[in-house]
């Protein structure tokens, strides 16, 4: 029987994987299975089932203690030969992302990274990912008998556990040693800070002059109960704010009830990030910046004078 | 040492018309995409530091490429592969990295191929390892810094929770990050040189690829719609004495029953 292959480097993102899977399964008539690989794989195992998985593939061979997209996608490939897996579920991080298109090259198969959405239609699977720049939504389907899809993190919803068993496979892979070394990792000052699921988001762009006057969003933020997001210079270019604050195309999609965008030109790698809001509000010097037509209320003003005179209003 | 640094001419987005929720690209200019021109700079900092280095652009495209490697030959590279035949009009991900894969061995000595870690249209990220796997190289992606040389590399990686620094032999498909550098504008003198420099165009025929191959007719994908999400703002701006709107905001907040805890 021709199986649905998950794999995530991160476990939660698999489960996610296998939650939808499961509906993908049983309308594609296809068996549901997972990878795990890498040390302490087999102790992994339980939950996969718990999630829906019916096989779960396991691996602790040497070569994969450390992720190298190289050594996984040969995994991988070798395990959807072994088993007849013709659609491969990844989540799409970083990790995720790279490997997808390997892996869909060894299996000639078409890829599609990034999905926001996968649903059955006629047989095959309809997937929908940001184009253009995130100016359209283009739904894709594959036409290989391979299938590769790499999906956003939190696309599907964790589904519920529950008890239930299934098989353990040991795979046997013949795999070399990667030809990439990683000879140093240095963590990321990391924030707990979840801007999904944010109520109400203060966004601030390049508009903002210098780190220190960060200090003017973070009143807004407290008077509203915000939490900060900001655009990609600021977080990558500056760094004056982690990158787990960051909205947009490559940061996080957020649908707050509210969110005030300031400083904010309005270019399309932003405002993907925030399609997503009940109620959408721009402060912006520029009257001709693109933020106010994708906006329900604007002010038009030096931010520096327009925050802080909102900060008393609220108050 | 040779440097490939692929390049994808896309459509300027700043520039891109959304009606009846339809994007009108034709009318925008095409340009090289800002990961793209992070990859040919850092080639020609690697030139710059490294005897005997030679920079070849390689891009797939349309007749308008002709005059846009201009802007690469401007900004350093040496001598420019342009795949250009209607065969590989309409080619996805994989028609792409088989061509440039073929292109790649026809030009034969490499060392370092770059890329972007993403094109800024579709930013599928696809190519990269794609063309790793079709040369059999290992592929270093989202890299931040990188050093060359002894026949070896070392690359920052900007990853979700760390920086990862990575070393690997040469050669290597490398994808790098915008943030790796801060790209160089040609200078009106780089450009009047930059014709003299060798440009040749290769069909899908000199890459020994037949139509099946490439172009539409090779796609594994089949876009069914590609269209702008609706999407409707009430667009309603404060004008005016700053108390003024400030207090106005405040007030259509409450009312949208946005605001509070």
């Amino acid at each position: 029987m021709a199986e649905i292959l998950v794999f995530s480097e991160k476990d939660d993102l698999a489960f996610e994987l296998v939650s939808k899977g499961k509906e993908f399964s049983a309308a594609l008539n296809m068996g549901l299975a997972a990878a795990v690989l890498g040390e302490g794989a087999s102790a992994r195992t339980d939950e996969y089932f718990a999630y829906g998985a019916d096989r779960v593939y396991v691996s602790e061979h040497p070569a994969l203690a450390e992720f190298h997209a190289e050594t996984f996608a040969e995994a991988l490939y070798q395990i959807a030969q072994q088993n007849d897996a013709q659609v491969l579920l990844l989540a799409s991080t970083k990790r995720g992302k790279e490997l997808a298109p390997r892996v869909a090259q060894k299996l000639g198969a078409g890829c599609v990274t990034d999905a926001t959405a996968v649903e059955v239609q006629d047989g095959n699977l309809l997937i929908s990912r940001y184009a253009l720049g995130g100016n359209t939504v283009a739904s894709e389907l594959i036409k290989t008998p391979h299938k590769v899809i790499s999906v956003m993190p939190k696309t599907f919803e964790l589904g519920a556990k529950e008890a239930r068993q299934g098989e353990v496979v040991n795979v046997d892979l013949d795999l070399r040693d990667p030809r990439t070394r990683i000879v140093e990792r240095q963590e990321k000052v990391g924030e707990a800070v979840n801007l999904e699921e944010a109520e109400v988001l203060v966004c601030v762009g390049r508009g903002l002059e210098k780190k220190e006057d960060l200090v003017i969003i973070e009143e807004l933020a407290k008077a509203l109960g915000a939490e900060i997001g900001c655009t990609k210079s600021l977080c990558t270019d500056y760094q004056w704010l982690s990158e787990d604050r960051l909205v947009g195309l490559s940061g996080k999609k957020t649908s707050p009830r509210l969110v005030i965008s300031i400083g904010i030109s309005g270019q399309i790698q932003y405002t993907v990030g925030i399609r997503g809001a009940r109620i959408a509000v721009a402060i912006n010097k520029d009257s001709n910046a693109p933020i106010f037509a994708l906006s329900d209320y604007g002010i038009v003003g030096d931010l520096y004078e327009v925050v802080p005179k909102l900060v008393e209003a609220l108050q | 040492m040779n440097i490939v640094v692929c390049l994808k001419q896309v459509p300027d987005l700043q520039q891109i018309r959304i009606k009846d929720r339809k994007p009108l690209v034709e009318g925008a200019p095409l340009i090289f995409g800002d990961m793209d021109k992070s990859a040919l700079e850092e080639a020609v900092r690697i030139k710059e530091k490294t005897e005997g280095t030679k920079v070849i652009a390689l891009a797939m495209g349309g007749a308008k490429l002709k005059d846009g490697i201009k802007e690469a030959l401007a900004i350093g590279a040496d001598e420019a592969v342009l795949l250009i035949d209607p065969a590989f009009e309409g080619s996805d991900t994989m028609g792409t990295a088989r061509a440039l894969a073929k292109a790649i061995q026809r030009i034969g000595e490499y060392d370092l191929i770059l890329c972007g870690e993403g094109s800024t249209d579709n930013y599928s990220g696809q190519v990269g390892p794609r063309l790793a796997e079709i040369l059999d190289l290992p592929q270093i992606t989202y890299v931040r810094e990188l050093e060359v040389g002894d026949g070896k590399l070392r690359a920052v990686r900007n990853m979700e929770e760390s920086f990862e620094v990575v070393e690997a032999e040469l050669p290597a498909v490398v994808a790098v990050a915008d943030e790796i550098n801060q790209p160089r504008l040609a200078s009106l003198r780089d450009i009047l040189r930059a014709a003299r420099k060798p440009v040749q165009e290769w069909t899908a025929a000199d890459l020994g690829l037949s139509e099946e191959e490439v172009g539409a007719k090779g796609a594994a994908m089949e876009i069914v719609s590609n269209l702008a999400p609706e999407q409707e703002r009430k667009q309603i701006i404060f004008e005016g004495d700053l108390d003024e709107v400030t207090q106005n905001l405040v007030n259509a907040l409450t009312k949208e029953g946005v605001l509070g805890r």
